[in-house]
């Protein structure tokens, strides 16, 4: 009974994770904006650590250092003199070196750092999935209320400021929903390979698309069925949990590229 | 101007530096309803910056913009192409755009057979079109084209200036155009704006229909859409495009 309980728990968990991410990850190959889920996803351990030694729930320490993190990036989106890609390239890293640090001082916790490296989706619990679905509900209501500005943005964003989408308000309201899955995704697939669960699904069925929409759901769908296959490859063959969700998410996308090129060529 | 029209936008004395070099200074325009305005002038003038200041997307160092209040801009920009890893269908691209009937509007620009097409897919002269489509269903009261005929062939060039010119009746809108030629500007423009940095000069277009060499050159029909603009200085322009006196511009040949 407690096998399938954590099983369930953590398919729940997983599934949760993947139909927020995917959508959300379609923006971010859309806008190629890869690298800055990456920056977020590496400086969450510096949040982790921001909740450990504060003593709050980590999900929140993850969502608060992520949203420094996102303000940071706009407010140096002015400055002209460092390049967007050196920028997040520090604060990924000086993100991810300081939240080891830290978390090296804190000799009388014991730190998995490996589960939180690459995630422990098979140990969640029932307030993990309260975070995942709450968080969950707020990122994925929110994309829903910028789907269009920040589609148009996406298309032409001179040709949408010109039409009156509030740029920048929509990039600071995407970003921060980022942040949050993010912080919700940090259990199952841990902060090193978050960024796998945004764009492999995403890149994995643009071949198959034909409108935004349509590469969103189609998304959802491979990265809920990478968590449920890699779940069972990681009962099967005892791997860790979370790379091998990335296994069979980059599988899912070999197929991808293959059966959209037979149907170019057909 | 013509005579009936009422202004639509006004830029009043706008002046736009960015750091230390001076993109447009001093310069006055007015773009009414059911008029075309053609904004000509060579590489580098400030076209395109003065087009983006009357859109509200760069705010002047100095002047001012006027707009008719409640007055709905269609844009059209600079571009031929969106970025293929964003699946887009022109349906879809209209149905996201606005409430209004996506069918009107493509047989409108004469595109109604594109509908299923992905955007990817459309040459530059389709795409152009799908694009204002696009910009019609917000049933715009000026059209804004920042050089929509650069990367299209001849033939869809025409076919472009000829749709331009039926809207402008059809709908009466106001229309504002950036040319990159200096010489070929729409037979239906009402006024030619010369944009080097200041307004150089401004004024009615010289049909060239009959013309010889553009008859020679695009045909007879073809050549009834073209026009030449005499273009009349009373100064003279440096390398680097500072007003100079026509004796010194002279001198210095």
């Amino acid at each position: 009974m407690t096998i399938d309980d954590f099983l369930v728990r953590a398919l729940v968990a997983g599934i949760g994770v993947a139909v927020v991410a995917a959508p959300l990850g379609c923006f971010v190959v859309w806008r190629r904006m890869a690298y800055f889920g990456a920056t977020l996803a590496h400086s969450a351990l510096f949040g982790v650590a921001l909740g450990l030694v504060l003593g709050f729930d980590l999900t929140l320490g993850v969502a608060v250092s992520s949203v420094a993190v996102t303000l940071i990036v706009v407010l140096f989106q002015r400055q002209k003199l460092i390049g967007g890609d050196t920028l997040l390239g520090i604060l990924a890293h000086s993100g991810l070196a300081i939240g080891l640090v830290v978390l090296s001082f804190l000799r009388g916790v014991r730190v998995d750092l490996m589960a939180y490296l690459f995630g422990d989706v098979l140990a969640v619990t029932p307030m993990d999935i309260a975070w995942i679905y709450g968080g969950g509900a707020l990122a994925l209501g929110t994309l829903a209320l910028i789907w269009r500005p920040l589609l148009a943005l996406t298309l032409h964003e001179e040709l949408a400021r010109a039409e009156g989408v509030p740029a920048l308000r929509v990039q600071i309201a995407f970003m921060l929903t980022l942040a949050v899955a993010v912080a919700i995704a940090m259990k199952v697939v841990g902060v090193l390979l978050i960024v796998s669960l945004l764009i492999i699904p995403a890149a994995a069925v643009r071949g198959l698309s034909r409108t935004p929409e349509q590469m969103a759901i189609l998304a959802a769908a491979v990265g809920a069925v990478s968590v449920v296959g890699g779940l069972f490859a990681s009962l099967r063959w005892d791997t860790p949990s979370g790379p091998s969700i990335v296994v069979v998410a980059t599988l899912v996308f070999v197929i991808g590229l293959a059966v959209s090129a037979v149907r170019q060529r057909a | 101007m013509a005579t009936n029209s009422e202004p639509l936008i006004r830029a009043s004395s706008v002046d736009l530096r960015i750091g230390r070099t001076q993109i447009l200074s001093h310069v006055d325009m007015t773009v009414g309803s059911g008029e075309i305005v053609t904004l000509v002038g060579p590489n580098g003038a400030g076209k395109s910056s003065l087009v983006r200041v009357i859109l509200g997307l760069l705010a002047p160092s100095g002047g001012e913009v006027w707009r008719k209040p409640g007055l709905r801009v269609g844009y059209l920009p600079q571009t031929l192409s969106v970025d293929p890893v964003l699946p887009m269908t022109v349906r879809r691209l209209l149905a996201l755009a606005g409430t209004g009937s996506a069918t009107k509007v493509l047989a409108e620009v004469g595109a109604d057979d594109l509908t299923e097409r992905a955007l990817q897919d459309l040459s530059g002269g389709e795409f152009q079109r799908v694009m204002l489509a696009r910009a019609l269903l917000r049933d715009p009261g000026l059209l804004v084209l920042d050089e929509p005929l650069r990367g299209i062939d001849l033939g869809g060039q025409l076919a472009l200036y000829d749709l331009i010119g039926h809207l402008r009746r059809d709908r009466g809108i106001g229309v504002l155009m950036v040319s990159h030629d200096l010489h070929i500007v729409m037979a239906a423009t009402d006024r030619v704006v010369c944009l080097n940095q200041h307004v150089c000069c401004s004024g009615a277009p010289e049909a060239v229909s009959r013309s010889p060499e553009y008859a020679a050159l695009f045909g007879a029909a073809a050549a009834r859409h073209l026009a030449v603009y005499a273009h009349e200085h009373d100064h003279a322009h440096d390398l680097h495009g500072h007003v100079v006196k026509k004796s010194e511009a002279a001198a210095g040949q």
